[in-house]
């Protein structure tokens, strides 16, 4: 019972901070038709950039300053890059934030070394919250918890108060009718592209301690993002919260089931014996299975239902 | 076999609560130059494509030959027999204007997903793009990259292709449009010579491509047929008057 | 039309005889042997040549960008080490020189399979598909010790004594020649492809897919076929890669595989034919000349990609045919000052970037490492401000200056083609 409880709020803690890094994707993706692979990698940034900031000026203040770093790089590379390729095809613009991964990966290493970072959570947030079932609930969990629901409330204010909010609304679900309004569309671009990489930015703050700051913390986490993205569906970003906190459970949750096929059999009557590729399938434990379960599932809803969950629009 | 060619069925076609078509029923006799006319947002494109496949039909029946072809796939309509072109220039832009019309015969002479022909080799199919290339005055742009024709060539090319797999019912949509008066006269004069034979269907906003080229003219209105016959009926009809002719005279 | 066709025959031919006769030239009289390094790197680049054109098959020529190329690549490489394992045994008596074909056969039989799914999408659905299938083969090629032995991957012995010319394979130069043929097949044949009817629709449905539909194929069995096609050449690299190695370890079948497939093609140039065994050529040179002396040479090959996206997307060899009509003109001389105009701001630039990168890296990693940066037998102080502030100079005015030259190049390029266009129409 302990373990559900605890996998429960680790699955939640891990959702909201996957949705933070997919509601910024969603939106670049939903608006602009750039499958921005360099996302995940602005989120690399952010924590390289909060560990550094913080060295000088504490935690806190680095949860304002990475973030609007994060804001401004994603804005350059908006208007000196994606913008200029944007004529050549989509295809050219997926090649360019490919591009992009490569130069991002190899630039952290180079600047911050090949090794993780003593990226530590504040001693200020560095105590138990509460106690379950003896299992200790960490307090920046619910810190992390704090800030993504924040974001969340944030962003939805900010989607349906303002008057930018009401334009990139109605180009998520309809890109064309956008420009016909008369707006500002390569602006709204620029805004939209850099608020993403700002969200990227903070999940990166939050993140890089959660888990490890190190240079293969976005290409672990490039892939996932994108299948929350993908299976939430294009325009959705209710699809692309379900989705998240869906994925956050299902990974933590894999992780410590540990029956395997074979298992699930044996009450049938039915044993496998000997050594070979078949039994092996049948034996992996689901914790195993677990890190192929979000692509397969991709996969599936790719070839079976490109809008995704609660998508409004093709893929 | 009845003698139309192609015959729509009460065919309706809304998208979410908006109904773009409603009720169409239509028989285009085999050889007979049919054109659709009506105001802009009638649905005259969204009609072309539903018959070609390209949306699927709310509603209705639509047959070729006497064949459902409701539901079926684009490709599969168009090899029965049924070939269209587009209002705005559908090409292969970066292949040569003799390949893309090369890509155009393919299918219809049998050559399928084949990759292990050598179409170098192919006589009859580089004689009858040739052909095709000579007929619709191309030859001098033979091996330019479509892309970078001229707009009336291009649309030249559009019609060529479409007509190229020997399709027996042609559905040509505004094959003139934007095109100077003389380009028109060489498209209109282009198309009576390969619709020779042939079941047209087309939309047009050009009443004298219209009058010059259709034996049968069918007037569209709010995704309704309105009036359909001969030239000088339809012209006479009051109802296409007030909706559409009389609108164009008082411009 | 003609004068180009020989042209481009010899060029290909020159290629193959350069390729042939490579070893050759860095034959070692005191041990009598080829160099071990020349030939391992030759025989990467063979490789290589034949799994960036499989990716051209997608990407230059029917416009799918695909992230999981490798995995076919890697499937013919595992296949291979377990077929000559067999061969081995005894219990597959085929020659060596037919075993990359088996390798084809593997490559194939997993595209058709994989294909049958990614293929009911294109564009950036496609990619996203591909991304997960990619990844997917990966983690399996982890969880299943059977046929891909987890980390440490599977090996094999490549000497199975049975071959149509007597060859054993016990020399690097041996299987360099087997992997040359079979690189030349290889790329005889997909050039073959381009020349028939789904070659031709691919290019069709890559320009624009619906139309395809119209002119009666159905895209999604272009993609299918030209998709499966393709994992049947990948393979083949693969099985090569396993010959050569005689280990294949679950990097054979990884993403950055699947990039560097993209990188070489991309680069190289994806609308041409030869562009991506270019490309494959180049990034194997940096690979294995300039990982040597630089830790941060994917740093390069990355701002090289991107700029090549953004200012030169038919890549190196759109680049040099886009001076066709310029040299048939007769009229390459007068580009000559305008290149060194550039040139000279453009090689300062570089210059000052390399400098900053490298500054940065030995701050780091070079650190890390115990490495110090030495430039022309003098060591350099990387905590020092002068080392840092020629290199930004460098950067920053090259920037500036090539700007300003870039724009009179572009004058005089559009000038010289201006020039030439009336003379093109007459052709």
């Amino acid at each position: 019972m302990e373990i559900v409880l605890v996998s429960l709020f680790n699955g939640l803690v891990y959702g909201m901070l996957l949705f933070m890094l997919a509601s910024g994707l969603t939106l670049i993706f939903s608006m602009m038709g750039v499958l921005n692979f360099a996302h995940a990698s602005i989120y690399m940034i952010g924590a390289y950039l909060a560990f550094t900031v913080s060295r000088f000026v504490g935690f806190f203040p680095a949860l304002i300053i990475a973030p609007l770093l994060c804001a401004l790089i994603g804005a350059a590379i908006e208007v000196w890059g994606l913008r200029r390729v944007h004529h050549n095809g989509h295809i050219a613009e997926l090649l360019f934030t490919f591009g992009l991964v490569f130069i991002v990966q190899r630039s952290v290493q180079m600047i911050w070394g090949m090794l993780p970072m003593a990226y530590r959570v504040p001693p200020s947030l560095d105590f138990s919250l509460f106690t379950i079932y003896g299992a200790n609930f960490p307090a920046y969990r619910g810190f992390m918890l704090l800030v993504s629901v924040g974001m969340l409330v944030a962003t939805w204010l900010l989607l349906k108060k303002t008057r930018i909010g009401l334009v990139i609304q109605a180009a998520l679900t309809h890109p064309q009718m956008a420009s016909a309004l008369g707006h500002n569309v390569p602006r709204v671009f620029t805004i939209v592209f850099a608020g993403g990489c700002l969200l990227a930015g903070l999940a990166g703050v939050i993140g890089g301690n959660y888990q490890t700051t190190e240079p293969g913390m976005a290409e672990s986490m490039g892939p996932i993002v994108f299948v929350v993205v993908v299976f939430g569906g294009l325009g959705s970003l209710a699809g692309c919260f379900v989705a998240s906190i869906l994925m956050g459970l299902i990974m933590t949750f894999a992780v410590v089931i540990n029956t395997s096929m074979l298992d699930l059999l044996r009450p049938l009557g039915i044993t496998v014996t000997g050594d070979n590729l078949f039994t092996e399938i049948l034996t992996v434990p689901v914790a195993r299975i677990g890190a192929l379960l979000p692509f397969a599932m991709m996969i599936i809803i790719l070839s079976f239902r490109p809008r995704g969950l609660m998508g409004t629009r093709d893929t | 076999m009845s003698d139309a060619a192609l015959a729509l069925k009460n065919v309706g076609k809304a998208f979410g609560n908006l109904e773009i078509i409603r009720g169409v029923s239509l028989d285009i006799a085999r050889g007979e130059r049919h054109a659709i006319i009506g105001p802009n947002g009638a649905g005259k494109t969204t009609l072309f494509n539903l018959i070609s496949g390209r949306f699927r039909i709310s509603s209705g029946e639509i047959l070729l030959n006497d064949v459902r072809i409701d539901g079926l796939p684009p490709h599969k309509i168009n090899r029965m027999g049924l070939s269209r072109s587009f209002q705005i220039t559908s090409i292969f832009h970066r292949l040569s204007v003799f390949e893309n019309l090369r890509c155009a015969l393919l299918w219809s002479m049998g050559y399928r997903y084949s990759f292990w022909t050598p179409l170098w080799l192919q006589r009859e199919l580089t004689a009858r793009t040739d052909a095709m290339l000579e007929d619709l005055n191309l030859t001098p742009r033979r091996d330019t990259a479509a892309g970078l024709l001229s707009y009336a060539d291009q649309r030249a090319l559009e019609i060529g292709m479409t007509i190229a797999g020997g399709a027996s019912v042609i559905l040509l949509d505004e094959p003139t449009a934007g095109m100077s008066n003389s380009e028109t006269d060489n498209a209109v004069a282009l198309i009576r010579r390969v619709s020779k034979g042939k079941t047209l269907l087309m939309v047009e906003h050009d009443m004298k491509v219209v009058f010059d080229l259709a034996d049968v003219i069918t007037v569209l209105v709010y995704g309704q047929v309105i009036a359909s016959g001969p030239p000088h009926i339809v012209r006479a009809n009051p109802a296409v008057q007030e909706a559409y002719l009389g609108a164009l005279d008082a411009a | 039309m003609t004068a180009s066709r020989f042209w481009q025959i010899s060029i290909w031919i020159l290629v193959l005889a350069l390729a042939i006769a490579a070893p050759w030239a860095f034959y070692n009289y005191h041990t009598g042997r080829q160099s071990g390094f020349v030939i391992s790197m030759l025989s990467q680049m063979g490789m290589m040549s034949i799994l960036a054109l499989s990716y051209n098959m997608l990407l230059g020529q029917a416009g799918l960008f695909s992230l999981c190329h490798a995995t076919f690549f890697g499937i013919g490489g595992y296949a291979t080490i377990h077929f000559l394992n067999m061969a081995s045994a005894g219990s597959l008596p085929l020659p060596m020189e037919l075993i990359p074909l088996l390798s084809g056969l593997s490559g194939l039989g997993l595209a058709i399979v994989l294909g049958y799914i990614a293929t009911k999408q294109r564009a950036t659905a496609f990619a996203m598909i591909t991304l997960g299938i990619g990844e997917l083969m990966v983690t399996s090629a982890l969880m299943f010790q059977h046929f891909f032995g987890g980390e440490g991957g599977v090996n094999t012995n490549r000497m199975i004594g049975r071959s149509l010319f007597g060859l054993t394979y016990a020399q690097g130069i041996q299987v360099y020649y087997l992997i040359l043929a079979w690189t030349l097949l290889s790329a005889l044949a997909m050039f073959f492809l381009t020349m028939t009817p789904l070659g031709r629709m691919a290019n069709a449905s890559r320009d624009n897919f619906e139309r395809v539909q119209f002119v009666g194929y159905d895209p999604r069995m272009v993609r299918f076929f030209q998709f499966a096609l393709s994992g049947l050449f990948a393979g083949i690299g693969g099985g090569l890669y396993a010959i050569t190695y005689e280990i294949v370890t679950f990097d054979a079948l990884a993403a950055p595989l699947s990039a560097n497939a993209l990188l070489m093609a991309y680069i190289g140039g994806s609308a041409s034919f030869g562009g991506p065994i270019l490309g494959a050529v180049l990034i194997t040179l940096l690979q294995s000349g300039v990982s040597l002396m630089s830790n941060s040479w994917l740093v390069y090959v990355g701002v090289l990609f991107i700029s090549m996206v953004i200012f030169a997307p038919s890549g190196i060899m759109g680049l040099v045919t886009a001076h066709g009509p310029i040299v048939r003109g007769g009229q390459l001389g007068r580009l000559a000052v305008p290149y060194i105009r550039v040139l000279v701001p453009g090689i300062l630039m570089v210059a000052g970037f390399v400098g900053l990168v490298e500054l940065t890296s030995f701050l780091t990693i070079g650190a890390a490492q115990g490495k110090s940066l030495v430039l022309f037998g003098n060591k350099i102080d990387v905590h020092a401000t002068l080392p840092w502030l020629s290199a930004a100079v460098c950067l920053l005015g090259g920037g500036f200056w090539l700007r300003l030259e870039a724009r009179s190049f572009r004058r005089v390029w559009e000038g010289l083609m201006q020039g030439l266009k009336p003379q093109r129409s007459v052709a």
